[in-house]
């Protein structure tokens, strides 16, 4: 069996502030295995962003050790692909500019990656607006385009930092279908941060369920069910693995039993 | 949508929207303004005002003609002393803003110091500097660069600290360099905030020139209006505030131009413009 691709062992993260210390993140461990996609569920301020971004090693952990692929995780990596709740596009550039600025601050040759990122944006349905700025954009479009630009330089994992959270609720179900579709082209390995118990099913392998702070683990769950899994045919299974999850939080006085 | 199959009715919607649109925008403004000088120019005439205490628009703009001249020179002297101020404030305010934002030592260090002369009324130290630079171009100079200089400052420093810290990380993930991160995302980012502030600015550089004038000197618009002044020559002196206020909006709307060319993406340059796809 080959090594899982990413590993946290005893993760801790305490924040200190002027007058206080917040104990972020407490004792976590867990694995990704490669072209796995993880999801972490867990109510607001459990530091499941913190554990995306000391993965990606933009924060520090004070405690455990990280590593991705066998190295230590101890400055800000970029092997990766993020994608943000917010899009974040540069506003003074094109679609197609935002997604290739990953191929030009990398200093990759951009003719090359070109004809990848216009197919990418065809993908989730941008073939036309390559030339539009994000002003000109809705939500929902810029943040496929924020997709795009997570992907086009083909990295081996996938970090999404809660990527519906600012959509509307039509709108985070189709991202979500174009995410698992992007996703099981290339299998990356992916990591994703939500609060929603069934975009987290509907997406994940496994399924890491976190307390409230400071973050624990509390449970984690395998997802067995078949890919592509879509909104409009889901089966018994699925309310099975929501429902168990739901009761995790419940026991965690997270959601209220009535 | 295909253009061919937006329907005829909506086109000429559009077309007549946008013709009406230009009525207002350019044609109501100077039907006010005309209305404004005609009631001006009536009420002058019926109530029987004396000129020096109130001339009517016609006095104003016949004096302008006769004057034109001395107005024009005059002009040249306060431009430039205005000009030249400003642009020492840019050239040492923008990259003073862009030290304060890089370095946390630096900005506990100057920002005290700046908060005390941003409060100092700039105007009142211009009979300092006619004590130390005498009735030259100078003391006007610095004048209009003190009080173009905080607006500059403090609004290009906002804009450098503007950036979410979402985009640093995502500039971090890409590996980019602090020269990467402060050229290709932080200073484009910064431009909105620091064009209004440059446009703040420049209705000040030219107050600032004018009182620089008041206190001492040979020539420009605020000696001009001085001289009118003490002579009094009202319709010279609204002459003169004419020149002024025409010389103020001149430079205003050059940098509203500079900021519409560079920063065409900017919520307030773009207002009016709808952009609006829906959500896909």
């Amino acid at each position: 069996m080959t090594e899982p691709y990413i590993q946290l062992k005893n993760v801790d993260k305490i924040y200190l502030t002027k007058t206080d210390a917040i104990e972020a993140v407490r004792d976590v461990t867990f694995d990704i295995n490669e072209s796995e996609l993880v999801a972490i569920v867990g109510p607001s301020g459990c530091g499941k962003t913190t554990i995306l971004k000391m993965v990606a090693g933009l924060v520090s952990h004070t405690g455990g050790t990280i590593t991705i692929g066998g190295k230590i995780v101890d400055r800000p990596q970029t092997d990766l692909g993020i994608i943000f709740q917010d899009a974040v596009l540069l506003d003074w550039q094109d679609v197609l500019s935002n997604v290739l600025i990953q191929i030009n601050i990398r200093g990759m040759d951009q003719s090359e990656y070109e004809q990848k990122a216009r197919e990418l944006l065809k993908d989730v349905g941008l073939d036309g607006f390559e030339t539009k700025k994000p002003y000109e954009l809705s939500g929902g479009m810029k943040q496929r385009v924020s997709i795009c630009r997570a992907l086009v330089h083909e990295p081996p994992l996938l970090l999404m930092d809660e990527p519906f959270g600012s959509l509307d609720a039509l709108t985070r179900e189709q991202i979500s279908m174009d995410i698992q579709r992007l996703w099981m082209e290339e299998r990356k390995t992916a990591l994703l941060i939500t609060h929603s118990i069934p975009e987290a099913v509907l997406l994940a392998d496994r399924v890491i369920i976190m307390s409230p702070r400071p973050g624990r683990i509390v449970d984690i769950k395998k997802i067995d069910l078949p890919r592509p899994r879509r909104w409009d045919s889901l089966d018994m299974k699925f309310n099975e693995y929501t429902g168990e999850i739901r009761k995790v939080f419940q026991q965690q006085g997270v959601l209220a039993l009535r | 949508m295909d253009k061919e199959t937006i329907p005829q009715e909506l086109l000429d919607q559009r077309k007549s929207d946008k013709f009406n649109e230009l009525l207002r925008k350019r044609l109501l403004p100077v039907i006010g303004i005309t209305i404004f000088l005609v009631i001006w120019e009536v009420a002058v005439r019926i109530l029987e005002l004396p000129s020096y205490l109130l001339p009517t628009p016609s006095e104003i703009a016949i004096t302008m003609v006769e004057r034109f001249h001395d107005l024009l020179q005059n002009s040249w002297v306060t431009a430039y002393e205005m000009l030249l101020g400003y642009f020492l404030a840019i050239a040492i305010g923008v990259p003073l803003a862009i030290t304060i934002t890089a370095s946390k030592t630096f900005d506990n260090f100057i920002t005290p110091i700046l908060l005390f002369f941003q409060t100092v009324p700039k105007i009142s130290l211009a009979p300092l500097f006619l004590v130390w630079f005498g009735v030259g171009t100078m003391p006007k100079v610095l004048v209009a660069f003190l009080i173009s200089f905080f607006p500059i400052v403090i609004d290009t420093a906002v804009g450098l600290r503007s950036i979410s810290p979402d985009m640093i990380d995502l500039a971090k993930s890409m590996g980019a360099t602090k020269q990467q991160i402060f050229t290709r995302f932080r200073l484009p980012t910064s431009l909105p905030y620091m064009f209004s502030g440059l446009k703040v600015a420049s209705t000040l550089a030219v107050v600032g020139a004018v009182v620089g004038e008041f206190v001492g000197a040979d020539k420009g618009l605020g000696y001009m209006l001085l001289v009118a002044n003490s002579n009094l020559q009202t319709a010279l002196m609204f002459g003169t505030i004419v020149a002024l206020t025409v010389q103020g909006l001149i430079l205003f709307y050059i940098i509203q131009f500079l900021e519409t060319m560079l920063i065409p993406w900017h919520i307030t340059v773009r207002s009016g413009k709808e952009q609006e796809f829906g959500t896909m």
